[in-house]
């Protein structure tokens, strides 16, 4: 182990509430708010990273790489979304899309 | 050496992510954050996670932010004129949700606890082991993951068919 776990921890920590800053502040670019998404996940693997080391088990490296196949998934999902929403109504603002809301 | 390395790149991820997120061209954007995952594959490299760190590289940086720059383009979103900042308004839940967030982490670093489990000695996990572990004990875990690819392929393709007018 290089360094401690908790600075591990705290830098995980920052990079999740960049992420959620990211998320919450640019609703009116949905590109944006995946951005943000990908930050947020890769916070999630460094610690799946970071206890694999501490702990000397491959588990959490097998779950980084899960996590990676699952974000490829829905980035794709996602942005095939996008592309169909901004077919509809030309634009990437979120706040545009509401009639996708439960009245 | 690996120390002093570790905090210069946790520096570089920090501030990246930093200007990724308050860019307001979505082009800028990814290239920051493509910086950011560089620095990020080197963190995994230092933790002893060569494999994780190459994927970080390939499937990150390479092909998801790609995947992200190939919309921007097609979307036509990159001209620099019509970009804007988000109103006032949105900065407000985001503010006080973060704020939560790194209050909480300060307090809990102000009162720790005694560390529960002391680190086992360090070793590298190398690609046999960890290709051992994926195949043997998280079988199911691969199924899934390989359903979940199908059904993205499956949404895909039917969210991106020509209709006609």
């Amino acid at each position: 182990m290089i360094v401690p776990l908790t600075h591990l921890l705290i830098l995980a920590s920052i990079l999740f509430a960049l992420g959620l800053l990211c998320v919450l502040i640019w609703r009116s670019n949905v590109i944006m708010m995946l951005i943000g998404i990908e930050i947020m996940l890769n916070a999630a693997m460094l610690v799946f990273v970071a206890g694999s080391n501490h702990w000397g088990m491959a588990d959490g490296q097998v779950f980084a790489l899960m996590i990676m196949a699952m974000t490829s998934a829905e980035v794709s999902l996602a942005l095939a979304m996008v592309v169909y929403l901004h077919r509809r109504k030309k634009t990437v603002n979120v706040d545009e899309f509401r009639e996708l809301r439960d009245q | 050496m690996e120390q002093t390395l570790f905090y210069i790149m946790a520096t570089v991820i920090v501030i990246a992510t930093i200007f990724a997120i308050s860019e307001k061209h979505p082009v800028h954007a990814i290239v920051y954050l493509v910086t950011s995952f560089f620095a990020l594959a080197v963190v995994f490299y230092l933790l002893a996670a060569p494999l994780i760190a190459m994927f970080e590289v390939i499937i990150y940086a390479g092909a998801v932010m790609v995947l992200f720059m190939f919309v921007i383009m097609m979307l036509d979103q990159g001209s620099p004129e019509d970009a804007e900042r988000p109103p006032l308004m949105h900065y407000l839940p985001a503010l006080v949700l973060t704020g939560i967030t790194l209050v909480s982490l300060v307090l809990l670093l102000t009162n720790r606890s005694p560390v529960a489990a002391a680190a086992v000695a360090p070793r590298l996990v190398s690609v046999k082991e960890f290709a051992i572990t994926l195949f043997n004990q998280y079988g199911v875990a691969i199924e899934i993951i390989s359903m979940q690819l199908l059904f993205a392929i499956v949404g895909v393709l039917y969210l991106g068919r020509r209709r006609k007018p």
